[in-house]
């Protein structure tokens, strides 16, 4: 009671702006809830089961094989699954005591690339999938992964040569970065998938993806270095020239004094960007990518399940919303971790 | 809107590149060679189009567009199942099959003169005749004629777009165009009351207007304001390859005419002694060899992907949840304009 009077009736504007918000909610939520729990249909395989007036999570149920790995062929759906479970040899990898060193890292990282490319493309004794079979999740998953994978080193290294004491690094950087933050993703990948081919001889032709891939590795490496930038501009110029003073040679300097406690500051940056990065994954649809909400949007158009297009866009929008509310806490605890650590340093 | 900018920018110096292209890309037989040899076609199709494309929930594409890529490779390698799919969006697919990432393009896809002369591709016959229709609420007009002032949703990079500022400038009408990427997009907005009016290829309106909460409300009007044949494409530089996919069509209209069905094929061929049958199912004469295939090309058609009356009522009509009539899509003799060159 008492908790409620301070924090939602202490003053009459208050109190009226509570009233308002439970008369919202009254309104919203009967309606809500009962188009998506209690009139809903969850069992069945047609759309003749969904005759209850609410919702019809039949077709997302009946779907749901697909929204996760697109058209992937059902006996091979285990590479995926394998893939996908790689993320727990780093966690492995974090714990152990080697974690502490940059090229542990690169190796093992440099290694699951190779792996998982070989698993999920195929060759070398698997039968191949074309990329465009590959969809759904899965989809978003290596696009989004791919993006922040390449786009954090890329993204640091154009931070550093944009601060470079060397004109012509200083100003290939800058072209770089700017040229990439002044057009907008849809059009990096509407080159990449419309105008390449045709700049390419007849007969020689990219993987549709990987042009994808390398133009929004590019893009967001742009934006990342720009974030970067900002924490190297907050260290203060003693960190560099106490580093100088003791003999550290430029890369070391960079590697060990300055980058960890720019990067530190920048990780809100660096995740909100990686956010960014793992909604705009949406827009590789326009060029025939069947992406999570590209697959919802196939589906919709079966005539079996015409009209259920709401139920679809909810689940992508439910997926995403996990996705990203995932990494924004796993951030905030990757800075209260570091936090803590370089208080008990001092 | 400025990203609508950029894009059409880049679409009109894609197409100039086309025109650079199509002069020295021609060289006879390549994509017949090229197709041969990997065994496979590889075709190009829409991402979603309720009854023309679409992947089922096994992951299997199906439709009218479909099964015409089935047809070719029926024909060609004698397995309907040799096709890999190349889901396209509306403004990539021409490029798509110019720049050779595909081997044909069945996609509803207009035939026009520009595309045909200028672009350099060939339009393979027609399988389906559309044309632009309106969809609007029920008792709102009688006639398009009625819709001067009209907010008008329609989804962009189509001729659809280009259709409607004719239709409406000729018959001097205000209206406000609304645009949207994609025609769901349309639909939802003309549902939520941002515009009177969807206008797309009539095909696709009925396939919208089950989308809609009361389906019963909503009318396609009866005006026709723009002939669309969607034909199958291939681009310029490889005749053969042109007969085939054309030719693999017209087998399938002419099996129609003829009552040959997958069902009857084999039983027909077993026993039939009509010159114009055995002419087709490659009893007499040479015409597979004609096309580079052999006699059988046309009853592995029939027999794997049907005559055009199956593929249509499978896809499109009774025996989908569309339940589109044939209207002009009737054979030329059963009072529509359906019609294919004969089997001599």
């Amino acid at each position: 009671m008492n908790w409620l009077r301070n924090n939602l009736f202490n003053s009459p504007l208050n109190s009226l702006l509570t009233l308002a918000s439970l008369g919202l909610l009254w309104l919203l939520l009967p309606p809500l809830v009962g188009w998506a729990l209690v009139d809903a249909d969850f069992h069945g395989s047609s759309r003749a089961d969904c005759g209850s007036g609410g919702a019809c999570w039949v077709f997302v149920i009946n779907r749901l094989d697909q929204f996760l790995y697109g058209l992937y062929p059902l006996e091979q759906r285990w590479r995926v699954n394998c893939v996908l479970l790689a993320p727990l040899l780093f966690i492995v990898l974090a714990r152990s005591r080697r974690a502490g060193r940059i090229r542990n890292w690169a190796a093992a990282i440099g290694l699951f690339i190779v792996v998982a490319t070989w698993l999920l493309h195929g060759g070398w004794g698997l039968p191949v999938v074309e990329t465009t079979r590959w969809g759904g999740l899965m989809l978003t998953l290596v696009v989004a992964a791919v993006g922040m994978a390449c786009s954090l080193p890329l993204g640091i290294l154009l931070a550093l040569g944009r601060q470079s004491e060397l004109p012509v690094v200083r100003a290939v950087c800058v072209a770089f970065i700017e040229f990439w933050r002044g057009v907008p993703l849809i059009t990096v990948l509407f080159m990449a998938s419309v105008m390449l081919p045709l700049f390419l001889p007849e007969g020689v032709s990219f993987d549709k993806l990987l042009r994808a891939l390398i133009g929004v590795t590019l893009f967001e490496s742009a934006y990342m270095a720009e974030v970067v930038r900002g924490g190297l501009q907050a260290i203060p110029r003693g960190q560099y020239e106490a580093a100088a003073a003791i003999g550290l040679g430029y890369w070391r300097r960079m590697g060990l004094v300055v980058l960890p406690q720019a990067l530190r500051l920048v990780i809100p940056g660096i995740v909100n960007t990686f956010i960014a990065l793992f909604k705009d994954t949406t827009l590789v649809l326009i060029i025939g990518l069947f992406d999570l909400l590209g697959m919802v949007q196939a589906a919709i158009a079966d005539p079996a399940w015409l009209g259920y297009s709401v139920e679809g866009y909810v689940f992508a929008a439910a997926v995403f919303w996990l996705f990203c509310f995932g990494m924004s806490r796993y951030s905030q605890a990757l800075e209260a971790r570091l936090d803590q650590t370089t208080h008990e340093r001092n | 809107m400025r990203h609508q900018f950029l894009l059409g920018l880049f679409l009109n110096l894609a197409l100039f590149l086309n025109l650079a292209l199509a002069a020295n890309g021609a060289h006879a037989g390549a994509t017949l060679d090229a197709v041969r040899a990997k065994g496979f076609v590889q075709c190009g199709v829409n991402q979603g189009l309720p009854g023309f494309s679409n992947a089922d929930n096994k992951g299997v594409w199906r439709g009218l567009d479909v099964d015409v890529c089935r047809a070719v490779a029926a024909a060609l390698f004698g397995d309907a199942a040799k096709v890999k799919y190349t889901p396209l969006s509306a403004k990539e697919r021409l490029t798509a099959l110019q720049s050779g990432e595909i081997d044909m393009l069945s996609r509803n896809t207009t035939w026009t003169l520009t595309r045909d002369a200028a672009l350099g591709l060939n339009f393979a016959g027609v399988v389906y005749y559309d044309g632009q229709g309106f969809l609007v609420r029920k008792g709102m007009v009688k006639s398009a004629r009625e819709l001067d002032g009209a907010a008008v949703c329609v989804h962009t990079g189509t001729t659809s777009e280009l259709n409607m500022a004719d239709y409406f400038r000729k018959h001097d009408m205000k209206y406000t165009p609304v645009v949207f990427e994609k025609a769901d997009e349309a639909l939802h907005a003309y549902a939520a009351g941002r515009c009177d009016v969807v206008t797309t290829d009539r095909s696709q309106l009925y396939a919208q207007r089950i989308k809609l909460k009361d389906p019963e409300q909503h009318v396609v009007l009866g005006d026709v304001i723009s002939k669309e044949p969607l034909a199958p494409v291939v681009r310029h530089g490889d005749d053969e390859w042109f007969d085939i996919v054309k030719w693999s069509l017209f087998a399938m209209i002419n099996a129609e005419e003829m009552n040959i069905s997958s069902d009857n094929v084999d039983t027909i061929k077993a026993k039939t002694e009509d010159p114009g049958v055995r002419r087709l199912l490659g009893l007499e004469g040479d015409k597979g060899k004609d096309l580079g295939l052999d006699n059988d090309w046309a009853y592995r058609i029939i027999k794997q992907v049907g005559n055009y009356s199956e593929i249509f009522e499978r896809n499109l009509g009774s025996g989908s949840p569309l339940k589109m009539e044939r209207g002009i899509n009737a054979l030329w003799n059963q009072g529509g304009i359906l019609y294919a060159p004969p089997v001599r």
